[in-house]
């Protein structure tokens, strides 16, 4: 990302700036506060800055230029699905009848915003064929916890507490083992075979009568299709084991095939990428958790419950795992997903689907021009190429190759993920780029592999044209600085 | 929608691919292929589906009440500056930024954001964020259980109820027991019950809320500190409404190790219940047990000031199943409109807040008085107050909404000994006429009451 030499100077905090004296007036003047409670129970000081707003918004806007997001350039960011964010579903989002609606207003006064996660599940549960989604986790990860939870106590119910063991993929997302761990799980990691699938004759040797959960994306982090899933399926049911759908690369696979098809029983979903979600620099996410009928009640609460033409928040469900955070759902992303949903129908999201997968295979067959592809096939929304050999003749690696990009105005795509594969660059350039983007990134890539056979240090070097240049990570772990403190 | 190939865009790409049609790309076995048409809702053009979106907002009449709710989440004013800022499509549009050299601006935000819970809490350092307040709450636990390796944890049972039932459904997945500390009848902490529970040195943690549920200031005392240090039990403060750090004595200063904290109020639209944002601050010996992302400041390669995600060993993407916690995607956007609600409030504004929120409730406690409601408790109060109305408070509720007034939450819902009670909140935005509507209002449902 260029920038004009007045932005790469350093950036003063919001600490360092400022006069005491300079408050915005948003409110009245309070009294002083001991007014209303005794001193021993008030603090001493509140040092904190007075800006105008004016110096407030320069100084935020000077952050955000010194930000990349979709809205700038290219984000070929593997698995995180960073796909157009369309604003109309932030001015729907915030509409004052949705924003200020306090999440204690009794049911009759919200028929909306529960018509809203109503229908939004009811899509979902067509889309991936699922009897019932809850709204309630807060992110993909915290949607895995939950389906964990819902396992554990479905085993307990039945009597079936030795279930301890959760089967996971090698190239499975790192969220999935942390989950497991959070639910008192034990991990078997599964290697993956040499076509880079899930072969069924090896979950065989690991399932058992402790055999809890497996969990399973597909198409898997290296973006190919688990052709043979319903083997995999059939043969953890068997064992009496459940199947579990991470949903982070559910922008696959819509109205192609569904998770409940293939036969898993619980899923999430990642609304921030497959349903335009904006990511937010990390957040709020939104992940649903989606069941087969078996474990509808064990849900976490509330659920949204249509009883003729109303619809009721529920809280009295004896068997659900309870709820996973303070209020009902991340609201606000329901409004937005399923404003996305609208403008797009069951065909426009078909539609979404395939030139994903369009869009990831014509990106993978002009780059296997000039970088390794492990695994040269047909794949899905994503795939991933390896700056192995680049690296074994010119020293230059996936992470110069990242910095490089960030030189040439791309976001890098995410690296040295999946772990089974050396020096990787996954690749997930999602349906709403057009040809020419990706064709402009295709040429960037190749500038950059052609400079590593003929200049690699200036590689070493990237990036330079950012507003700082490669950031010492070793140092930040080394001597953590993790806050501007007032008397340093 | 928002998908740019023309036909001759996708001919160009099959050819290039070697295919000669998109189906060629997407082949599924037999069986894995759609059986029968989707069942989503129909494609609109934008004016329409504006329309028909705006026309489900319209039923949400709950968010044009007279209201006096609160219990966790609190309208506050937020400038119009903040979203001007905060939508920007670099910050709304950026992903967690792994690639620090063009998240620099997101990066720093973070930082200040960390500043700031560290400046408002008094500790030596905050994390992120995470989801919200309750979740905060379950990884504060988690923390505490790491730290001392025991299997148990004490919450009050004047903490957020919800906050409370979260951290149930966390640590059954733990198989971690969680006790409840009783009240006082004050509507505090019975600290001495919580001496005499930690005195077994079975706890990980204690879970404290000041303010707390009812509104109460409820901190640990001198006395409660010192049995609590001697039991090894990590004390856990609980901010659910962050305006209060702008008054009262900081978490830090009585005792708290760990603050699990819910910062909606920092300009985040109560949105019926999220995005909302949760904080973690702790002191620099739990330092690495801290969930999360965490914002580094650092040095460039020519040794410019530079920001970074750090400490990443703790998390899931390195660590795996040996991760402190499994968070990923955290509340990172909520976060930021908090630390533009600090810069732009200040010191001065920020205390202005407080010292409204605390005036506003005052008044619609004496308001309330006067019309013949009792208070429930006499204890120190921050924004909220529990009142007795002689009745169950769900029935007066119900009344009061008949007359345009959300008048509160029945506490009966969460505590059969209160099912009399009603929680009320009020805040800078709540205005005199709004007080006098209700305390109207409930000498009039106190009358029909006392008529049946």
């Amino acid at each position: 990302m260029s920038a004009p030499p007045s932005e790469r100077t350093v950036s003063p905090l919001i600490f360092d700036q400022g006069q005491r004296g300079r408050a915005n007036r948003y409110v009245e003047r309070g009294k002083a506060l001991d007014a209303f409670l005794p001193r021993n129970l008030l603090r001493d000081e509140l040092p904190l800055p007075e800006n105008t707003e004016l110096d407030v918004v320069r100084h935020y806007t000077r952050l955000s230029q010194r930000t990349f997001g979709i809205d700038v350039g290219f984000y070929p960011l593997g698995s995180c699905t960073m796909k157009y964010n369309p604003k109309v579903n932030d001015t729907l989002a915030s509409q004052h009848e949705f924003a200020d609606l306090h999440p204690f207003v009794p049911d009759e006064l919200a028929q909306g915003a529960l018509q809203v996660m109503h229908e939004l599940e009811r899509s979902f549960c067509s889309l991936f064929g699922m009897a019932a989604f809850s709204l309630n986790p807060s992110a993909g990860a915290q949607a895995e916890l939950a389906a964990l939870l819902v396992a554990k106590k479905y085993f307990r119910d039945r009597g079936e507490t030795q279930r301890d063991k959760v089967i996971v993929p090698d190239t499975a997302h790192g969220t999935n083992p942390a989950s497991a761990a959070m639910c008192g799980f034990t991990v078997i990691s599964l290697k993956s075979d040499t076509r880079g699938r899930v072969d069924p004759a090896e979950i065989r040797k690991v399932l058992g009568p402790d055999t809890a959960v497996c969990m399973m994306t597909n198409p898997n982090t290296l973006g190919l299709f688990e052709e043979r899933i319903h083997e995999v399926t059939d043969a953890v049911h068997e064992a009496g084991g459940l199947m579990y759908y991470d949903g982070a690369n559910a922008n696959a696979l819509m109205g192609n095939t569904r998770p409940g098809d293939m036969g898993f029983d619980l899923m999430h979903l990642n609304t921030h990428k497959t349903f335009t979600i904006p990511h937010g620099g990390g957040g709020a996410g939104h992940g649903p958790l989606g069941v087969a009928a078996h474990l509808i009640e064990y849900l976490p609460t509330p659920y949204v419950v249509r009883d003729g033409d109303r619809y009721r928040l529920d809280f009295d469900r004896p068997k659900s795992i309870g709820p996973m955070r303070s209020f009902w759902s991340n609201f606000a992303h329901a409004v937005r997903a399923l404003a996305y949903l609208y403008a797009n129908g069951a065909e426009g999201l078909t539609k979404a689907s395939q030139y994903a997968v369009l869009n990831a295979n014509y990106l993978r067959v002009k780059i296997a021009e000039f970088l390794e592809t492990p695994y040269p096939e047909i794949c899905r929304h994503e795939f991933v190429a390896s700056a192995q050999r680049l690296k074994k003749e010119t020293g230059v690696r996936a992470l110069d190759i990242a910095k490089a990009l960030l030189d040439r105005n791309f976001m890098a795509p995410t690296i040295y993920f999946p772990l089974i594969v050396p020096e990787a660059l996954m690749i997930e350039p999602t349906e709403t780029e057009s040809k020419e983007t990706l064709d402009a990134f295709v040429d960037a890539l190749r500038e950059i592999v052609e400079t590593a056979k003929r200049d690699p240090q200036s590689l070493m070097n990237a990036p330079v044209n950012t507003v700082v240049g490669r950031v010492d990570e070793a140092r930040a772990a080394r001597q953590p600085d993790l806050r501007w403190d007032p008397h340093v | 929608m928002y998908a740019p190939h023309t036909q001759a865009d996708i001919e160009a790409m099959l050819r290039c691919i070697g295919v000669d049609s998109i189906d060629r790309l997407l082949e599924v076995p037999q069986a894995l292929r759609l059986q029968e048409p989707l069942e989503v809702v129909s494609a609109l053009p934008e004016y329409r589906l504006r329309r028909r979106i705006e026309q489900m907002a319209k039923r949400n009449s709950g968010a044009d009440f007279v209201s006096f709710l609160g219990g966790g989440a609190y309208r506050h004013y937020a400038p119009p500056a903040i979203s001007a800022l905060a939508m920007r499509g670099e910050f709304l549009t950026a992903y967690t930024p792994y690639q620090a050299e063009v998240s620099q601006g997101y990066l720093q935000a973070i930082y200040e954001w960390q500043t700031y819970i560290c400046l408002l809490t008094g500790m030596d350092l905050a994390d992120a964020s995470v989801y919200d307040g309750a979740t905060a709450l379950a990884e504060s636990a988690i923390m505490a259980i790491g730290a001392t390796g025991r299997r148990k944890f004490l919450v009050s049972r004047a903490v957020n109820p919800n906050y409370r039932a979260v951290l149930r459904t966390y640590c059954n997945g733990l198989d971690v027991t969680v006790d409840e500390i009783t009240l006082t009848a004050d509507g505090t902490t019975d600290l001495e019950a919580l001496a005499r529970a930690v005195a077994s040195q079975e706890y990980a943690g204690v879970a404290m809320q000041s303010p707390n549920f009812f509104g109460n200031v409820d901190a640990l005392d001198a006395a409660a500190q010192v049995t609590l240090s001697a039991s090894g039990t990590v004390p856990v403060a609980v901010i659910a409404e962050a305006i209060s750090l702008a008054a009262l004595a900081t978490p830090a200063s009585w005792g708290a190790q760990i603050v699990a904290g819910e910062a909606q109020s920092f300009g985040v639209p109560v949105a019926y219940g999220g995005p909302h944002v949760g904080f973690i601050a702790t002191t620099n010996a739990h330092m690495r047990r801290i969930p999360g992302r965490l914002v580094g400041k650092t040095r460039d390669s020519a040794g410019r000031t530079a920001y970074v995600l750090t400490l990443q060993a703790r998390e899931q993407h390195i660590r795996r199943e040996r991760a402190t916690s499994n968070i990923c995607t955290n509340q990172a956007h909520c976060a930021l409109i908090a630390t533009i609600y600090l810069a732009l409030l200040g010191e001065t504004g920020l205390r202005d807040v407080a010292a409204l929120n605390l005036e506003r409730s005052r008044e619609l406690a004496t308001a309330v008085s006067n019309a013949g409601i009792k208070l429930r408790f006499s204890a120190p109060f921050f924004n909220e107050i529990v009142v007795e109305v002689g009745r169950r408070g769900r029935d007066v509720l119900a009344a009061l909404q008949e007359r345009g007034i959300l008048g509160g939450i029945d506490l009966g819902r969460w505590y059969p000994e209160y099912e009399n009670c009603i929680l009320m909140a009020a805040t800078e935005l709540t205005t005199t006429a709004e007080i006098g509507k209700l305390a109207g209002a409930l000498q009039e449902v106190g009358r029909v009451g006392a008529a049946v």
